[in-house]
Formats: C-alpha cells, structure tokens, sequence
C-alpha cells in the first residue's frame, strides 16, 4: 500500500469542475511535483491533501487512513505557503514553536526542537527576530522549519518560491530538496514553473484542465512528453506537422523532404494521414551537407545571440523549426536567408499522440 | 516651496487653534469662582462631591465593560466577514452604519419597548439588567467605529493565509482566534477602544432615560445649577480619558507582542 493515496478525486466550485477523476499514489519519503498553468487545478489537489477543500468525490488516504472527515488541525500536514504566512507577532522562535506547543511539548523539549531545525535551516542566530525584520529567502526557510517542527507525515509546498528572486529561489529549491532528503519526509510540491520541478522531483503530474495529462520522472517527463500539451509545457519544443508517406517503413514527409521514423506510426497510420512530431531545439545542430534520415534542409529566418546559446529558426517547409548552439568563439552564426541543414539522431524526433 | 510650508503651518495652527482655544477658554473659566483671583475651588468642589466619584467610576467600569464586550463580538465577526463571507461585508458595514443614522433617542425608546419589565426579555425589570442593556447600547452606538478600525486593520494581515497556516499547524480556532489573529490587528482594536471609551464617558441620551447614574447625566445636571463647577468637570474629564488612552497605547506598547507590520 502507498503512503499516500489519491483515489477518484473530483472538485468542483459551482459548475465549474476543476478537478476530474484524479488518481495517484505516492510513496513514502518521494518528492512528487504538481506542474502545470495557473487553474488547471494542482493547487485544488493539495488543498484537498491538507484539508482546507473537501473534495466533491473520492477519497484521500494517508497510510492507509481516510483523511476525508478529518479537520485540517487533525490531519498533521505540514504546509508552506507562497506569501510565507508566518505570523507578524511572533518572533521566528514563537513561529517554529507554535505547532510544537499546540501539540502539547514541554517548554524544554520545544526550546530543543525548535534550535535544531533553525539548525537545520541555517537560522539559528536569527530566533528572537520579527518576521518584518527578514528577506523574503529567510521567511521562507523559517515558514519550512516552523511546518516541518511538529513532525508532519507529510510535507506540502504550495509554490513556494514564486515570491522569490531568481538566485534565492535556485539556492532555496536546493535547500529545500536537501532537507527533505535527510528527513525522507514524503513531499508534495506546486509550482508552475517547470525547471524547479525537473531539478528537484523524484516525479512530475503534468496536470491539465483539473487531469493529469502524465505523471513520471523528470527525465520521462522532458524526453518522452505523452501529449501534445506536456510536450509544449515542459521545456521549448518545435511541434512539427507531418503527413505519413508510408506507414510500414515508417516514412513521413515534411514540406517536401522524407525521413524515416524511428519509433513505429502504429497500426491505425494510414498513407495521408497528418502526424504530430516533437523535436527539442538542443536536439539539433547545424551540419555542413548531412542529408537523410536525420538532417531536414531550409532557409534561415533569424538567428539571435543569447550568450551561452544561439538560437536559430528555420522554415521547413510550413514549419518553423527552432534549434539551439552552444556558443563557441569560432562558431559563425547562420546569417538569415542563408540556406542550412539541421542534423539530430533519429530517437529526438517524437510522435506527439494526443 | 516655502508658501506652501506657510500655508501648511497656518492650516495647522487654524486648526489647531479651533480645538486649543476653547479647552483654554474652559480652563481658564474654570478658575475664576474665587472672585478677583485664579483658584481650583472648582475642582475642589467637583472631587468633593461623591456623587462625581459615583458617575465617573460608573462610566469607567461601563467603558472598560462595552470595550470588552465589543471587540468580542466586532473581532470575530469581521474575522469570519472576511474568511467566509466576503459577499456579506457589504451588508454587515450597512448594520454597523445604522447607529449613525439612527439617533440614539430613537434607539434607547425601541429598547424600553422591547426590554421593558413586562417583555419576554424584561432587562428594564432590574438593576444589573438594566446595566447590561445600557453596556449594550453603548456597544452598538460605538459599533460604526469599532467595525471599521477593527476592519481596517484586518486589511493589513492575510487573514485566510494565517488561519490556514494555523491549521496545518494543529490549531483549534479559539487559539487561531487569541494567538494569530487579536494580537495582530491589536492596533484597530486599540482605536476602536479609543473611540468607545470616549463615547460612552460622554454619553448622555441612554444612561439618562435608562435612568442609570452615568457622567453624562451627571454633566448635565450640574451644568444646568452650577456656574464654575460644569467647566472643571469637562477639564477633569478631557484630562482622565486621555490618561486612560494614554495609559492603554503604553500597555500595548509594552506587552510582549510586537506590532504587525505590513
């Protein structure tokens, strides 16, 4: 049995369902991230985790036990919340203390508790201070050692960072992976933005319109997107029409150039028949004359220098195909309207089903 | 630059002047009942008569008692206007408005109606009944103030956040209530007692035809038989009520609790 259990879950405000049938189990100790746009439902979920929405049907269990009747109070979820929610009128102590007191500790064992995760965060000199009186980065890690205090069965994170700048976001998405890693708390993580999931899950749930379009690791995710919008909400990627020249070798045409595919079209493909292709802009890079089965040769529309990378986009035919170089000092950028070949291996190029 | 400076300062001083200068007028009045000299013979007689002590000491524990039980009641439901019922704020802040358009004569003849001896709820029929009825209309006449600066502190901390974060954290709501929320919109709270404090010392419509013995009546009563002694009494009076409102900003300045900070 999974630790955590999410079974036929549904959720609708009015009639509006923003969550439909959603199934998922989570294993003791496993950092799972919720990504996805804002209202496609992720947050719903994990306020039906920790209890502040009742969901319309389905069960929520956490070792083995049915959350459903149970108060927020009586669930012993830990959360962190975007806008910190520490209290204005406590000192971080106080903060890391309050859910150690209302479990009834003695004051020494509180004291003690609460020294080792300001410990743990690395805020131990900073306990008699005002939540006014810190960054935004430090009220965070307080908010984090004040939910992880009493002890939680498990650790919700409602995007957290969003309030962050860039570099405290980076360092704290670290942090807080290392933290749950030594604790091996089970972790349940939101967030839209798509490189603080693949950087610190164990697994991703792509949620879409209140479903999870795919749930797997980050590598799966980003490499092998099973629909449509996964492969366009993780990471950048060329979708590609295609038409199937022949389905039993696997042959498609693009604008007028023919390649072989390496994954099978399936059974259903019939000759004529439109077909989704992905391919990632790193997968490319420009080659001198390579023709075949995995170069695709068009004009180029423009070429922009990002420092590390180079991003160029070239017409294909009806396709405008997007690939990135890296930066080399005696690398020459393709000028626009010049006429190049793009080279990738066959496995980068994916058939989008959905 | 500078002549909007003069501007500024003689906005001020105009302003200032129109509060100043009749409180020194009263004063100053206040010190002539020894003729062709300045005395406190006033204020002599005033503290010297017990029924002062008795009407003052009254309107405290009344002021004190409606504070109480106002912010218990104001705190809460503002609270839970703004967690639950945002749709209702519209409607609550029209009940809170009704003690201002309605005036307070109308209100005390609508409770002698209702809460006379011989109704189902007969406050009227004794003493301390009729001290609650009187706490009661004190607490819905400073209702417009106390709502509005409890409301507007409110505004300054996430209230839904807080709570939840309360929750997640074991709490049960009276201690969401005393621990996360009170100590935060203390300074609204702090206004609010302000104002009622001052309402209810000068009162005089309700405890007047509820026939209790508050400062208000008290006033009125020497005011219309005594010459020097109405003047000292509106001096003591202005002097002790700042002196609470002082004394209450340096208990809230140092209890432990630090002010919230947006």
């Amino acid at each position: 049995m999974s630790f955590l259990e999410l079974s036929g879950i549904q959720k609708s405000f009015g009639p509006v369902q923003v969550v439909k049938d959603f199934d998922m189990t989570i294993e003791k100790g496993e950092f799972v991230s919720f990504l996805g746009p804002s209202g496609c439902g992720k947050t719903t979920i994990l306020r039906m985790i920790a209890g502040f929405e009742t969901p319309s049907a389905g069960t929520v269990l956490i070792n083995g036990r049915n959350q459903n009747e149970l108060k927020p109070n009586q669930r012993n979820i830990g959360m962190v919340f975007q806008a910190y929610a520490l209290f204005p009128n406590m000192t971080v102590h106080d903060n890391v203390a309050f859910g150690l007191k209302i479990a009834g500790m003695e004051k020494p064992a509180v004291d003690a508790r609460v020294k080792e995760m300001l410990g743990l965060i690395h805020l131990d000199h900073l306990a008699d201070r005002y939540p006014y009186q810190m960054s935004g980065g430090q009220q965070q890690r307080v908010a984090l050692a004040r939910a992880l205090a009493p002890k939680p069965q498990v650790l919700l994170l409602d995007e957290p960072l969003s309030a962050l700048d860039a570099k405290i976001r980076v360092s704290l998405r670290e942090e807080i992976r290392q933290i749950q890693q030594q604790l091996g708390i089970t972790t349940v993580f939101v967030t839209h933005d798509q490189e603080e999931a693949l950087s610190i899950s164990d697994r991703i749930v792509v949620m879409n319109a209140g479903r999870a379009d795919q749930i797997g690791t980050p590598f799966d995710i980003y490499n092998k997107p099973a629909t449509r919008f996964v492969a366009s909400f993780v990471g950048t990627l060329n979708l590609i029409e295609a038409k199937v020249v022949d389905p039993a070798t696997n042959r498609i045409i693009i604008g007028d150039q023919q390649i072989t595919l390496r994954e099978p079209l399936g059974t259903a493909a019939k000759a004529g028949d439109k077909v989704s292709l992905a391919l990632r802009p790193e997968a490319g890079s420009i080659a001198e004359s390579a023709k075949g089965d995995t170069a695709l040769t068009g004009e180029v529309v423009s070429s922009n220098f990002l420092g590390s990378v180079i991003r160029t986009r070239m017409k294909v035919g009806d396709a405008v195909i997007s690939f990135d170089m890296f930066n080399a000092p005696g690398l020459a950028p393709p000028a626009v309207s010049e006429v190049a070949t793009l080279r990738f291996t066959a496995s980068d190029l994916l058939i989008i089903r959905e | 630059m500078k002549t909007q400076k003069i501007g500024a300062w003689l906005a001020i001083f105009f302003g200032a002047s129109y509060f100043i200068i009749p409180l020194i007028a009263t004063f100053e009045f206040s010190l002539r009942m020894r003729r062709g000299e300045y005395s406190f013979d006033a204020y002599r007689s005033v503290f010297s008569d017990i029924q002062f002590r008795e009407s003052f000491s009254y309107s405290i524990v009344m002021a004190l008692l409606t504070i109480v039980f106002g912010v218990l009641l104001v705190v809460p439901t503002a609270y839970w206007v703004r967690l639950r019922l945002p749709q209702m704020r519209p409607v609550v802040e029209f009940i809170t408005l009704m003690p201002l358009v309605i005036p307070a004569i109308v209100i005390v003849f609508g409770y002698l109606r209702i809460y006379n001896s011989s109704s189902f709820i007969p406050f009227t029929g004794s003493t301390r009944g009729t001290d609650v009825l009187l706490m009661f209309s004190f607490m819905t006449l400073s209702l417009p103030y106390m709502y509005r600066s409890v409301d507007t502190a409110m505004r300054t901390i996430d209230v839904g956040t807080l709570t939840e974060a309360a929750q997640s954290l074991g709490a049960s709501w009276p201690t969401i209530m005393f621990k996360c929320i009170f100590p935060n919109v203390m300074s609204g709270v702090l206004s609010g007692a302000f104002i009622t404090f001052a309402i209810v010392i000068g009162e005089f419509t309700m405890p007047s035809l509820l026939n209790r013995p508050a400062f208000g009546p008290y006033l009125q009563l020497i005011g219309a038989n005594r010459a020097y002694e109405p003047p000292a009494l509106a001096v003591i009076a202005f002097a002790i009520t700042w002196g609470c409102m002082v004394l209450l900003q340096l208990v809230s300045r140092f209890s432990k609790s630090a002010p919230a900070k947006p």
